[in-house]
C-alpha cells in the first residue's frame, strides 16, 4: 500500500473497520438470539455461514445462475442446515430422557461441534479446500473523501444495517417477535398464555438461519471463505456474544463493532500477525471484572 | 455392588493391559507407533474427563495445558539442551503453573464463560507460538534434538507403561472421598458448598491435577515426535478430539476416556482409504453415540452389567 497521510489512514480504518464490524455483528446476533430463547450455543454457527458463501459461490460460479440467485440459493442452505441442526442434533438432545438435564448443555455443545465439523468435512470433501470468493453483486471502487472504496464494501455494510434494523423491527413491533422476545424473558409464562414454545423455536431457527446465511454470502463477497474458516467463524461469534453479554441482542452489536475496530485498528497500526490478540485480551479482561459480559443479565 | 464392579473392572484392565504389553511380540512397527500415540491421548482425554466428569467444569481448552507442557519440553530441550527427563519435568510444572493461573480467572465463571475462557487460552497460546516463531519454531515446528529413545518396542511401552499409571492415579482419586467432593460440587455446587466443602480449593486441584497429566503426557509426546508444533499439540481441533474421546468413552469413568482415545485414533487410521472422508465418519459415529448412547462405551457397558 502506498504511503498515506494521518487523517486518510484513519479514515481508511473508519471504513474498513465499520464494513468488517457490521459484518460480525450480523453474524453474532443470530447465534445470541439462539442462545437467548433456548439455551442453546449452536457450534455449527460456522460451518453454517461457510456453507451458505459456498452454496452460493457454487451456484454462481459453477452452474451460472447469476448472482443475485446464487446468493438466495446461498441463504436458502443456511435456512435448510439451520433447520437441520435443530431437528437432528438440538432437539433429540432436549428430549432425551438418557442425558441428565444438567448435562444437556454439553451434550448441545457437543453434537452441535460434531455437526459442524460433518458440514465442513462435506463442504472440503465436494468443493476442496481452496478458498472461494462469492461473485459480489455489485462491482467496482468509488473514491470517498480520496479513500478508495470497493463498491462491495459499502454493500456489505449497508446489508448488514438494514437486516439488523429488520431484526429489530421484526422482534419488537410485530406479534411473533413479541412471543420470541417473551420466551427469551420467561418461556414457562408463555406456555401458560397459550403459545406453543415449540413453534417459537422453529421460528427463531429460521431467522437465526437467515441471519446466518446472509452473513456467510456477504462473507463469502467480501473477503472469501474456505472450509477452514469455520472454526474461527465460530469462535469470533462466541466471543463476540460473550463479551456483549449472551443473549443479549444490543451488547452483540456493541461487541461486534468493539472487535470489528479493534482488529481493524490493530491490523492497521501494528500489523496483520497481531490481527486478534488484544480482542483476546480485551476479552479475558472482561470476563474477569465483570463475567456477565457488557450487558448481560446475570 | 460397587466392590463388584471395580474387581470386575480391576481384572479386566488386568488383563487388557498383559495383552498390550504383549502386542510387540507379533504386530508389526507402525501399529506400535499409532498405539504410542493413541495412549498418550488417552491421557489427554482422562485428564479431562477429571475436570468435567467429576468437577463439572467444560474445559473446551485442553489443548492449553497440553500445548504449554510440550513446548516447555521442548523449548528448554532445544535451547539449553538439558536432559530430556528435566526436560519432560519441566513441561509438567510449567503445565501447572499455566492451569493455576488460568483456573484462578476461570473458576469465577461458570458454564459457557468458563468454556470461553479456556478457548481463548488456546487462541492466545497458538498466536504466542506463531508470534514467537525465533522461541517456538512458528508454524514449521519446533525441532527438538534429543529423544527419548528410537526403539519402537521401548517407546510404545513407556506409553503404555504411562498411561496405566496415569489412569490408576486418576480413577483411584475419581473414586476417592477426594472425587466424591468434586462429584457433588460439580452437580450442585450450592449444595456442597452448604455442607461445607470448599469448592473452590477442590476444583482448583481438579484443575491442577488435569495440568500435570496433560503437561507430563504433552511433554513426553514430544519427545517421541521428536517436534512439537501447532497441528499437534496446540490447535483447537486436537483439543476437539480429546473432549469427543472423552464423551465417546463415557463421561464420568476415566477409564472410558483412554477407551474412547485409543478407539478415535485407531478409526482415523482405518478409514484412511477413504480419504478426506474419515473425519467425517469418525463425527458422524461420535454424534451417533451422543445422540443415542449418552453413557459413552464404558457407560453402556457398565450400564447393561448392572440390568444383568
Amino acid at each position: 500500500m502506498l504511503p498515506q497521510p494521518k487523517s486518510m489512514r484513519a479514515l481508511q480504518i473508519l471504513i474498513d473497520g465499520f464494513a468488517v464490524s457490521a459484518l460480525y455483528a450480523l453474524g453474532a446476533t443470530g447465534f445470541t438470539l439462539i442462545f437467548g430463547v433456548s439455551g442453546v450455543l449452536n457450534l455449527s454457527h460456522g460451518a453454517i455461514m461457510v456453507l451458505a458463501a459456498v452454496a452460493a459461490w457454487a451456484a454462481a460460479s459453477v452452474l451460472h445462475t447469476g448472482t443475485y440467485a446464487g446468493a438466495l440459493i446461498g441463504i436458502a442452505a443456511a435456512l435448510v442446515a439451520a433447520f437441520a441442526t435443530y431437528f437432528a442434533v438440538v432437539q433429540p438432545i432436549q428430549r432425551s430422557r438418557r442425558i441428565p438435564n444438567e448435562e444437556k448443555e454439553i451434550f448441545v455443545l457437543t453434537g452441535t461441534l460434531l455437526w459442524g465439523i460433518m458440514i465442513q468435512e462435506l463442504i472440503a470433501y465436494f468443493f476442496t479446500n481452496n478458498a472461494k470468493t462469492v461473485l459480489p453483486i455489485v462491482e467496482g471502487v468509488v473514491d470517498i473523501v480520496g479513500v478508495r472504496t470497493p463498491r462491495n464494501e459499502i454493500f456489505t455494510a449497508i446489508v448488514c444495517c438494514f437486516v439488523i434494523a429488520l431484526l429489530w423491527v421484526l422482534v419488537n413491533r410485530t406479534r411473533t417477535g413479541k412471543a420470541v422476545l417473551a420466551a427469551s424473558m420467561n418461556p414457562r409464562g408463555v406456555t401458560l398464555l397459550g403459545l406453543e414454545l415449540n413453534n417459537i423455536y422453529i421460528v427463531v431457527w429460521a431467522i437465526y438461519g437467515v441471519l446466518a446465511g446472509i452473513a456467510g454470502v456477504l462473507l463469502g463477497m467480501f473477503l472469501g471463505v474456505s472450509s477452514y474458516s469455520v472454526g474461527p467463524l465460530t469462535a469470533s461469534a462466541f466471543s463476540i456474544v460473550v463479551l456483549g453479554g449472551l443473549g443479549s441482542v444490543s451488547g452483540s452489536l456493541i461487541a461486534a463493532f468493539v472487535v470489528g475496530y479493534l482488529e481493524t485498528l490493530t491490523a492497521y497500526l501494528i500489523s496483520p500477525a497481531y490481527r486478534t490478540i488484544p480482542a483476546l485480551l480485551l476479552l479475558v479482561f472482561v470476563m474477569y471484572i465483570r463475567p456477565q459480559g457488557l450487558l448481560g443479565r446475570r | 455392588m460397587s466392590g463388584f464392579f471395580t474387581s470386575r473392572l480391576f481384572v479386566i484392565s488386568l488383563v487388557v493391559i498383559i495383552v498390550a504389553a504383549t502386542l510387540p511380540l507379533y504386530v508389526s512397527g507402525y501399529v506400535l507407533g499409532l498405539l504410542t500415540v493413541a495412549y498418550y491421548f488417552g491421557v489427554f482425554a482422562m485428564a479431562w474427563d477429571l475436570l468435567f466428569g467429576f468437577a463439572g467444569e467444560v474445559n473446551f481448552g485442553p489443548t492449553f495445558l497440553i500445548g504449554v507442557g510440550a513446548y516447555t519440553a521442548g523449548i528448554v530441550n532445544n535451547q539449553y539442551g538439558w536432559s530430556v527427563y528435566v526436560c519432560i519435568i519441566l513441561g509438567a510444572l510449567a503445565s501447572v503453573v499455566a492451569g493455576f493461573v488460568l483456573a484462578l480467572p476461570a473458576l469465577r465463571v461458570r458454564g459457557p464463560y468458563f468454556g470461553l475462557t479456556t478457548l481463548v487460552a488456546v487462541l492466545m497460546l497458538q498466536n504466542f507460538v506463531v508470534v514467537f516463531a525465533d522461541l517456538t519454531g512458528g508454524e514449521i515446528g519446533l525441532t527438538i534434538p534429543d529423544v527419548i529413545t528410537i526403539s519402537a518396542n521401548a517407546n510404545y511401552w513407556i506409553a503404555l507403561g504411562f498411561m496405566t499409571v496415569s489412569g490408576a492415579i486418576l480413577y483411584g482419586l475419581s473414586q476417592s472421598p477426594l472425587g466424591l467432593v468434586l462429584q457433588a460440587s460439580g452437580q450442585d455446587p450450592v449444595q456442597a458448598g452448604a455442607l461445607g466443602f470448599n469448592i473452590v480449593k477442590h476444583k482448583l486441584f481438579a484443575f491442577i491435577v488435569s495440568a500435570f497429566f496433560s503437561g507430563l503426557s504433552g511433554a513426553l509426546l514430544v519427545f517421541y515426535f521428536g517436534t512439537a508444533s501447532v497441528g499437534t499439540v496446540v490447535d483447537v481441533a486436537v483439543g476437539v478430539n480429546v473432549i469427543v474421546a472423552a464423551v465417546l468413552g463415557g463421561r464420568r469413568t476415566v477409564l472410558g476416556a483412554a477407551l474412547g482415545a485409543i478407539f478415535l485414533i485407531v478409526a482415523g487410521e482405518f478409514l484412511r482409504p477413504t480419504g478426506e472422508l474419515a473425519t467425517f465418519i469418525v463425527s458422524f459415529v461420535a454424534l451417533l453415540v451422543v445422540l443415542f448412547f449418552p453413557g459413552g462405551f464404558l457407560g453402556a457397558a457398565l450400564s447393561r452389567g448392572a440390568r444383568a
